[in-house]
């Protein structure tokens, strides 16, 4: 089954519908609407060409390869747009989405789940990391939050001789698991609330329903794993830079947001 | 590790900048401050707010560093000591009570998880509070009790040094004058406490001798001065 020009042109109605909802109700947000559309439309249009070219026979594996080490630093740049105050974020967010990508890129091509080529390796490191983004700006948030509320107890807890990595721990695994709880939340409903992006698409371009639900499954498990490593080394790593090594916590500008 | 003739801590030409408030440039806090805090006794930190009082007290516990000059506990400067072994010798207090979660034998385990129900309890009447309080949850005891709390935790690792930082500063007049003689006993005891307060009324009541914070600058008061301290009081 294929959408033809058209078709895609005719769906706008749908984006109509959103943007005369907000005209309606005065929410003034009709004109983020259609640019988000469009803004997506052409992205993912560009994204398809690009598919295109790399997906042909002659075209080296390596340029997917660049392409994934182009989305890490976009995606490294977008995590410090979205969490400013966050100290030094784009290392520390970077050597994350490198540590999830590398571990889910190996269990899925190491172990043969998916061939190894364009087809997959471009979707499945966008899937990874684009998850890893989300919960790196969480935890990130959460962090500088949460070190920036409970400084006074932290302190209190360096003052009784407590190492940093003792005193930070009760507060890092908080962190952790808020962090981590959406995406628990979310993989224990797939199926029963909603069926996931993955497998939808796929039924509606044809395959059969039992290879498209066994492909979510091994799309939902990547999710989470990517989005639990990135929270883990973003959290422990963070910790570490929030104290000198001299066991003093660090002053911390207020988060912003 | 010490000099036994040594006093307590010693600051020689200490300064520690801050941002200002504005965004403007960082100001001295403290301003090349020299000092000595002897070992006997309690040595009151008095001064106006925003003088300097507690990030003098911070420094003594390695919480903060000075820009410039040395602190030296007991003769040797803080940079040559394991922060964590000093922190260990000299306690801190906080202005704002710092319950952790959990119940008070929590509290007082996080600094020694080993010790028993025993030691517990002999903190606890040391600092004049229940020893039935042990299995409540920290959040349920009033201001004053859970300074008190915040006290024996303190004691728990057996400190020599107890920095005190406007512990009353949020308590009423009687849970004010327990905390008050609770100190003093540990102080009679051979502990060496630094209190900081700018109530001249508590500064006569707990000192032994007092150093004058203002302006960036630490000097010492005379008995007379305590006498003068009264009658603002």
């Amino acid at each position: 089954m294929t959408v033809n020009w058209a078709g895609t042109a005719f769906s706008l109605i749908l984006v109509a519908v959103a943007a005369g909802l907000s005209l309606w109700w005065g929410l003034g947000l009709e004109r983020s609407i259609v640019w988000a559309a469009v803004r997506a439309g052409v992205q993912l249009l560009l994204v398809g060409g690009i598919l295109v070219l790399l997906l042909r026979p002659q075209t080296s594996l390596w340029w997917s390869w660049l392409w994934v080490a182009a989305m890490l630093g976009y995606a490294a740049w977008t995590a410090k747009q979205r969490a400013p105050g966050v100290p030094r974020i784009v290392p520390l967010a970077l050597t994350a989405f490198v540590v999830a990508t590398a571990l889910s890129l190996a269990v899925l091509f190491g172990l043969g789940v998916f061939p190894l080529g364009a087809r997959t390796l471009v979707p499945l490191a966008g899937l990874i990391i684009g998850n890893a983004m989300t919960a790196t700006v969480l935890a990130g948030r959460r962090m500088v939050e949460e070190f920036t509320d409970k400084r006074d107890e932290i302190e209190a807890r360096l003052a009784l001789g407590q190492p940093a990595r003792d005193a930070a721990r009760p507060y890092v695994r908080g962190v952790l698991r808020s962090a981590l709880s959406p995406q628990i939340e979310t993989t224990k409903a797939t199926g029963l609330v909603f069926l996931p992006g993955a497998m939808t698409g796929l039924i509606l371009g044809g395959a059969d329903p039992v290879s498209a639900v066994l492909v979510q499954i091994v799309v939902m498990f990547l999710v989470l794993a990517a989005a639990s490593t990135t929270t883990t080394v973003m959290a422990l790593g963070l910790s570490r830079r929030l104290f000198t090594p001299d066991h003093r916590l660090v002053r911390l500008a207020r988060a912003a947001s | 590790m010490e000099d036994s003739d040594a006093p307590a801590f010693t600051l020689r030409g200490v300064t520690v900048h801050r941002p200002a408030p504005d965004g403007g440039p960082p100001r001295a806090v403290l301003d090349a401050v020299d000092a000595d805090v002897p070992v006997p006794g309690t040595t009151v930190l008095w001064g106006p707010s925003g003088a300097g009082k507690t990030t003098l007290l911070r420094l003594l516990d390695r919480l903060d560093v000075p820009d410039e000059g040395v602190v030296r506990y007991r003769g040797t400067p803080l940079d040559d000591l394991d922060p964590l072994a000093l922190r260990r010798e000299v306690g801190m207090v906080f202005q704002r009570p710092t319950p952790f979660a959990g119940t008070v034998r929590d509290n007082l385990r996080v600094a020694a998880p080993d010790a028993g129900d025993d030691r517990f309890t002999d903190l606890l009447t040391r600092v004049s509070l229940p020893t039935d309080v042990l299995d409540r949850d920290a959040d349920t005891l009033s201001g004053g009790e859970l300074q008190r709390m915040c006290l024996a935790r303190t004691l728990v690792v057996e400190p020599r040094v107890l920095l005190l930082d406007e512990p009353t500063s949020a308590l009423d007049a009687e849970p004010t004058r327990t905390f008050e003689r609770t100190v003093a006993d540990l102080a009679a005891a051979g502990l060496t406490v630094v209190w900081v307060s700018h109530d001249a009324a508590q500064v006569r009541r707990v000192a032994d001798r007092v150093l004058e914070v203002a302006e960036g600058r630490v000097r010492p008061r005379g008995a007379q001065d305590l006498e003068e301290l009264e009658d603002q009081a």
